[in-house]
């Protein structure tokens, strides 16, 4: 597998701009025309969302790494991988990778804790799930709303293996949370999930890529977004089924809710089918807030604000209540009540 | 007392209500009835203040407050229900935190301490068992995949909780049988009191043999065109409503 990044915040020949397609919604070099000075050596003051948790760490502030960048699974583990940034007007690049070894059991606990100001910030993953293995990983992002972010994931996934993603997004000024997901062999099973809230004049873009390449693999995807004020949400979900990769299951929904006038969703579903013998479904949806829902609120004695926080909230949970790890669906379904 | 003075009311630019004048005193029950698209359901929506029911002239006084000034929030926390006709699904919110939710605003806005999350169970577990409503349900997203019986039950449910001092029942006997609106007419009578106010809006009199009404007012082209005891009810019933289109035109 082709495990290449091919951005290079050191090379501004490498930034995509709005034409090449991928980027289409996130033209990385309307913001970035040249390549940011390094980013300094930072602290890492606070223990992190997840800290309760336990486990292992692997940390990384400002793109330097404290301690290992790689981690070997095996058996029943939780890893609390931290991308720490605190600059301002810098970039920096940090790089992990991560292989739950057969049979292993890992809670991989990924959290994006930005600090400071109008920093590039681009964290990178590869991510091996040996044959039998299971990793349910959860992601949080949240950044300065002036910070550019770019975050890649790699992810490999073996005969029987089971892959369960959910990422949060709270946007940037441009932020992109990509994973490239293979069903490497047969019989995998991989559930890649995520929201967005995004307020003010934020920007999210989760873009995916799921490429089943042998037999019997499944695929579920749950992608919901709430975009506010001027913010702007994007969904690029793909799913390729090769040729041979018969009796793919795949299923990919995104839905998310335009709360005001000013903002903006883009939603590109993608299924891409070369297999005879496969069932795949998309949906799509985006829409406003029910009024008559509001309204009822209200007239029991909620007000406004709070009702719309209680209805959007209530349209998100759904993907935290997909969540299996019980701690970390607790976690994060704070965290996330906490941002509405 | 409510008291509502030349009320306009106008949903875009179409006036529904065209100059209505009603008095409910303190602890009395009447009932509004009139023809379909008399405006009715307007009255409701214009009183609980529903927005794009524009109150174009005219006022609404309760406990001393011109209720058209205020947000719908803030008029329930006065004490105003309405109770609907077809009350409304909210995926996602289970109808134990939404009571709790609401109850604990209206306080707050009342500048009263919130119920506890124990004290609050207490009260629910009381009065869900005397509407003979199953726990159990209220832990699921309120009214999602009730039936019609369940959500009027939810509804008389919420009232007995939350306690309002003026509750607007809007055909509340639409989509019951004969044994859910006994439990749910039970309901609305054990709440009636002194300091209580209520008025029940319905096409039909059925309704009103089991909440009995102190005043029956007929409802017609945006107006009050006729008003009396409990007897116009019976002679609407044996008439209908023909006799008062015309004065309505």
């Amino acid at each position: 597998m082709s495990t290449a990044f091919a951005l290079d915040l050191t090379d501004a020949k490498t930034f995509p701009s709005r034409r090449d397609e991928a980027w289409k919604y996130s033209d990385l070099k309307r913001y970035l025309r040249a390549a940011p000075e390094p980013s300094p050596t930072a602290e890492v003051g606070a223990p992190g969302p997840f800290y309760d948790l336990d486990g292992e760490a692997v940390v990384f502030a400002n793109g330097r790494a404290l301690g290992v960048t790689d981690f070997i699974a095996s058996g029943e583990q939780t890893l609390r991988l931290r991308y720490v940034s605190d600059a301002v007007g810098t970039g920096h690049t940090a790089s992990a990778r991560v292989s739950a070894r057969a049979g292993a059991r890992l809670v991989l606990l990924e959290t994006h804790e930005g600090s400071g100001s109008a920093y590039v910030a681009h964290n990178r993953l590869e991510l091996d799930v040996a044959a039998g293995a299971e990793v349910t990983r959860v992601v949080l992002v949240a950044e300065p709303e002036d910070a550019i972010s770019i975050a890649e994931a790699h992810v490999k996934v073996e005969a029987g293996g089971v892959y369960r993603q959910t990422i949060i997004a709270t946007g940037a000024r441009l932020q992109r949370i990509e994973t490239r997901i293979t069903h490497y062999a047969q019989g995998a099973h991989v559930q890649a999930d995520g929201l967005y809230l995004l307020n003010g004049s934020r920007h999210a873009d989760l873009t995916s890529v799921v490429r089943h390449v042998e037999h019997d693999g499944t695929t579920s995807q749950l992608i919901k977004g709430v975009a506010r004020d001027t913010a702007r949400g994007v969904f690029q979900g793909k799913i390729v089924v090769e040729r041979g990769a018969d009796g793919t299951d795949a299923r990919m929904g995104h839905h998310a809710l335009i709360a005001s006038e000013r903002a903006e969703i883009d939603a590109k579903p993608e299924l891409i089918i070369y297999a005879d013998d496969v069932q795949c479904a998309h949906g799509n949806t985006v829409g406003t807030l029910d009024e008559s829902a509001l309204f009822y609120m209200q007239q029991r004695g909620v007000p406004a604000e709070e009702a719309r926080a209680l209805l959007t909230q209530a349209f998100l949970i759904e993907v935290i209540d997909r969540i299996e790890h019980e701690g970390a669906r607790e976690v994060t379904r704070e965290w996330l009540t906490a941002r509405l | 007392m409510l008291s509502i003075s030349n009320l306009h009311v106008s949903v875009g630019e179409k006036p529904i209500l065209k100059g209505l004048t009603l008095d409910v005193p303190a602890g009395e029950v009447h009932a509004i009835m009139g023809p379909n698209g008399a405006g009715k359901s307007t009255l409701g929506y214009a009183l609980s203040g529903r927005p794009g029911y524009e109150a174009t002239e005219g006022s609404v006084e309760w406990a001393g407050e011109d209720l058209l000034e205020l947000d719908p929030a803030e008029r329930a926390a006065k004490g105003v229900f309405l109770s609907f006709q077809y009350p409304i699904e909210i995926p996602g919110v289970p109808a134990l935190t939404f009571v709790r939710t609401a109850l604990n605003a209206q306080r707050r806005a009342r500048g009263e301490e919130e119920v506890s999350a124990p004290a609050f169970l207490k009260l629910v577990r009381e009065a869900s068992k005397a509407l003979k409503m199953d726990f159990d349900m209220l832990k699921r997203p309120l009214n999602v995949g009730f039936s019609g019986g369940e959500k009027k039950r939810m509804e008389i449910l919420q009232m007995a909780l939350l306690e309002p001092s003026l509750l607007i029942l809007d055909e509340t006997d639409s989509g019951l049988d004969i044994d859910a609106l006994r439990i749910v007419s039970e309901g609305v009578n054990a709440l009636r009191s002194p300091e209580r106010s209520m008025l029940v809006i319905t096409h039909y009199q059925r309704l009103l043999d089991y909440i009995k009404p102190d005043r029956v007012h007929v409802l017609a082209g945006g107006r009050i065109v006729a008003s009396g005891g409990p007897e116009l009810a019976l002679q609407l019933e044996a008439e209908g409503y023909d006799k008062y289109l015309p004065a309505a035109a």
